[in-house]
């Protein structure tokens, strides 16, 4: 594949390519099923054991 | 639906790779066209690579960190060119390994220093920078003076440069601590095949001890070089084959 | 995942014992090296081996510890902890005095002696900061957080161990060869060849011990912070390989030729430099924030839909936007353009999660006045969103021609160095001691906001006066006098500098002041004076679990 043709690729279905994935993210990161998954991701730090005594 | 997303958070090998493609792309699109297009470098007459003396001059340059105050990059603004000089060619750092474009301008630029002053304005004032520049806030290199140069591994420099297509020839690699000698004793033992392997270059007694080749002669010998090759009266910037 | 990357039953160290061994014969054959330099840096990394030997002989002759681990490896975050205080102080050591050397050239001033000159210590400075002091916070905090949000035990065995010796020997490295003079020159990727191997030895290793501990997770979801500690682990690696090509003059010089030349290496090195801004003082350092802001608030984050949004837009724009550094240069014009445009893009997911990390604090706005902890990581934030809020102003050409090569770029670093990575390291740290020393609190609070104050006062004098400094050298540079003639020559400009140079110096000087007063402060937390307190994660694991019973 010459330098011309990698850059049309590049430009071309390349750019597409990562707007489709990027735009998929963000549909994912709204979601609405989502919402109880990442509340409970959201709660990771602070259902540690660890420190279930450190404020007492 | 939207299952893929939970591969990342759930697979830490797809989620490296995902990161991997994504920052991989900037890198692979806006550097590797630098190494492909033909106008990335103009073609210009007079850019040579460095003689031996030079290189290790600029080895001196790269260790005491002089990059770190001084640019090598003329950027093509009026006040610029008109205080430096004309603005830097890609061509002109064709050869240099690494760069020294630099990021900070506590002092000068230097890629036009080349024969702006004398040897002994450069030797006063690497020694004792405020003896000439009383403003200036550069430290002294009054130690370069005492330090003899070390040629021992000068062709081992010049070979690994080639190995870089560096355009050095068998001759110039084998005698490469001679000629670095020769260069900074003129009218000495082989500065007659100096000349005839390099050209004309200057030849001088940079640092004022004809004695001896010291890490001040090899940094001047640089210094004096820095943005000289180039015929800027013969140099058309609008030609078509130099429009970036 | 059954998978485990790195063993845990005692075997891994022998390997590191053979890798060391090893090691001290490869490096015995440099020790004979007829450059001076190179020959010491040898026998360096020959001590350091066999200290790291012998520690491991020690380490095996004692009775095996099966049976014996607590749920969490805390040893290693400990002496990272200590390792990130003890090169903090040296590097804003080192920090200031270039600083007076800038504004006193007479001070230090020693013509003999090569290695006091601003030239060898400014890289000493850089690299202190930036990869001795963050790069043991972020190795220390990775360690505590992937463990704790994975609820797993560190894998690896000794490895996490490995990897904090063989970092601080990089560390080591570098600094005495910038003194004697050995650097490649590329800004912020100094360290030379041989030093790039080990550091990239050490760094796979270290993305081994992360990934092997996520692997054995009790926990579904892989939590947020990890992520960005993955990103920063990952793209530093492809970053410093890619970098670092070069070909060395011969296996016994420390000089190297870079694989690259002029506009391809100006390229290459500022894809790494920015990236190296992006990825080791943004991304991971997110990771700081992802973790320890919730854990102090003791508060959710305020998005995990924004902190996803956030993690992908930053990590796909941040990579392209190097070529800023390289405006009006000889890089070809397209790729200048192209750089600006991804730089302004960035400030959008900046933001993003600079919005993220502060609305955590919603309802909760009053800790802010009580937990002078708590004050430093939120600042710490803020000052995030000035400098990325800075940062794309200055990437367009117009703003840039001004500000390029003046003290404006240094104030700008600052403002993200001293502010946001200075502060957030902090916060983390006031954290970690007493969680990790069994202690209710920290020593003084009261220390805690001399020292906020103290570093606060200290940043605004240092980035005002570099504002000023650097819009001033600019516009001196580009002033035409009546006849059309430049008005000021360019030893004007440098002598304008002194009052601002420092006033720097004082703003420096006030903030090193504040890392001494919480270095004093975590030494009498760790020592006792502060109350103790057990946690229930270090207990032995069956002890633990028969207690719960």
């Amino acid at each position: 594949m010459s330098y011309a043709e990698a850059s049309h690729l590049a430009q071309t279905w390349g750019l597409v390519l990562l707007a489709v994935l990027f735009v998929g993210a963000v549909i994912y990161a709204l979601w609405p099923g989502n919402r109880d998954k990442f509340k409970r991701a959201a709660e990771t730090p602070l259902k540690d054991e660890d420190d279930d005594d450190r404020q007492a | 639906m939207w299952s893929f997303h939970r591969w990342f958070e759930k697979h830490s090998l797809i989620l490296l790779i995902g990161i991997l493609v994504v920052v991989s792309i900037g890198g692979l699109v806006q550097i590797t066209p630098l190494f492909f297009i033909e106008s990335t470098i103009e073609r210009v007459e007079g850019v040579r690579p460095y003689t031996p003396l030079e290189l290790a001059g600029r080895q001196v340059y790269v260790r005491e960190g002089c990059y770190t105050c001084h640019s090598q990059m003329i950027r093509p603004l009026r006040d610029e060119v008109e205080r430096y000089g004309h603005y830097s060619l890609a061509a002109e750092s064709m050869y240099d390994h690494p760069f020294q474009w630099g990021s900070k301008r506590t002092g000068p630029d230097l890629a036009r220093v080349g024969g702006r002053y004398s040897d002994e304005w450069h030797r006063a004032h690497l020694t004792d920078p405020r003896s000439v520049v009383p403003e200036s806030v550069m430290p002294p290199y009054a130690f370069l003076a005492d330090a003899d140069l070390d040629l021992r591994t000068m062709s081992d420099h010049l070979r690994a440069n080639r190995l870089l297509r560096v355009p050095y020839t068998d001759e110039q690699i084998a005698s490469a601590a001679a000629d670095a000698r020769a260069q900074a004793t003129p009218f000495g033992e082989g500065a007659y095949e100096f000349e005839q392997r390099y050209g004309r270059v200057a030849q001088r007694d940079f640092d004022g001890d004809p004695a001896r080749v010291t890490e001040m002669d090899a940094l001047i010998a640089y210094l004096q070089m820095l943005g000289a090759g180039v015929d800027f009266s013969t140099y058309q910037a609008d030609a078509p084959e130099n429009e970036r | 995942m059954a998978a485990r990357g790195l063993t845990e039953t005692g075997d891994e160290a022998l390997v590191i014992l053979a890798i060391l061994i090893a090691g001290m014969f490869l490096v015995l054959f440099g020790a004979g090296s007829v450059e001076g330099p190179f020959a010491t840096q040898m026998w360096t990394m020959f001590v350091a081996f066999l200290l790291g030997a012998a520690g491991i002989v020690g380490q095996l002759a004692r009775a095996p510890q099966s049976g014996k681990l607590s749920r969490y490896e805390n040893g290693v975050v400990k002496a990272g902890v200590v390792a990130s205080m003890f090169w903090g102080v040296a590097g804003l050591l080192v920090g200031l005095i270039i600083a007076l050397q800038l504004a006193f050239p007479n001070l230090f001033y020693f013509p003999e002696a090569g290695w006091t000159n601003f030239g060898r210590l400014r890289p000493l400075h850089t690299s202190a900061v930036i990869f001795a002091f963050g790069g043991n916070v972020l190795i220390a905090t990775s360690f505590y957080v992937v463990q704790r949000t994975c609820r797993a035990r560190l894998a690896g065995g000794l490895w996490p161990w490995f990897v904090f010796w063989g970092y601080q020997l990089f560390i080591v490295l570098a600094g005495t060869g910038y003194l004697m003079g050995i650097t490649q020159s590329r800004e912020y990727a100094e360290p030379p060849w041989y030093t790039d191997l080990w550091l990239t030895l050490v760094w796979v290793v270290y993305l081994l011990v992360f990934l092997g501990t996520i692997w054995k997770r009790q926990e579904k979801h892989i939590y947020v912070a990890n992520w960005f500690y993955l990103a920063f682990i990952v793209t530093i690696a492809m970053l410093h390989i890619v970098n670092n090509l070069a070909i060395p003059v011969t296996l016994t010089s420390s000089f190297s030729y870079s694989l690259f030349a002029g506009v391809q290496d100006a390229l290459t090195q500022w894809w790494y430099g920015h990236n190296a801004v992006g990825f080791f003082l943004t991304a991971g350092f997110l990771a700081i924030m992802y973790y320890f802001i919730p854990k102090q608030a003791d508060r959710p984050v305020y998005s995990y839909r924004l902190s996803i949004i956030h993690f992908w837009a930053l990590i796909f724009l941040y990579i392209w936007a190097g070529p800023h550094h390289l405006h009006y240069t000889a890089l070809p014009q397209w790729a200048q353009t192209l750089g600006a445009t991804f730089s302004i893009m960035l400030w959008m997911p900046s933001w993003g999660g600079m919005i993220n990390g502060l609305m955590t604090l919603s309802g909760a706005w009053d800790k802010l006045r009580t937990d002078p902890v708590l004050r430093m990581l939120v600042v710490s934030v803020a000052f995030y969103g000035m400098s990325t809020f800075e940062g794309p102003v200055m990437s367009i050409r117009a703003v840039n021609s001004l500000s390029h090569y003046t003290d404006w770029t240094i104030g700008h670093v600052h403002s993200g160095a001293l502010g946001w990575v200075g502060f957030v390291s902090f916060g983390a740290l006031y954290c970690l001691v007493p969680w990790l020393w069994k202690k209710q609190r920290l020593y003084s609070n009261a220390l805690v906001e001399w020292h906020f104050w103290l570093a606060t006062i200290g940043i605004v004098l240092y980035i005002t006066s570099m504002w000023v400094a650097g819009v001033m050298q600019g516009l001196m540079w580009r002033a035409y006098n009546d006849f059309g003639f430049l008005e000021y020559s360019f030893v004007e400009s440098v002598e304008a500098m002194h009052p601002y140079y420092i006033i720097r110096a004082l703003g420096g000087g006030l903030y090193l002041l504040g890392a001494l007063v919480m270095a004093y402060n975590l030494w009498r937390t760790a020592r006792a004076d502060a109350p103790a307190h057990e946690r229930a994660g270090d207990h032995p694991v069956a002890a633990a679990s028969a207690a719960a019973e």
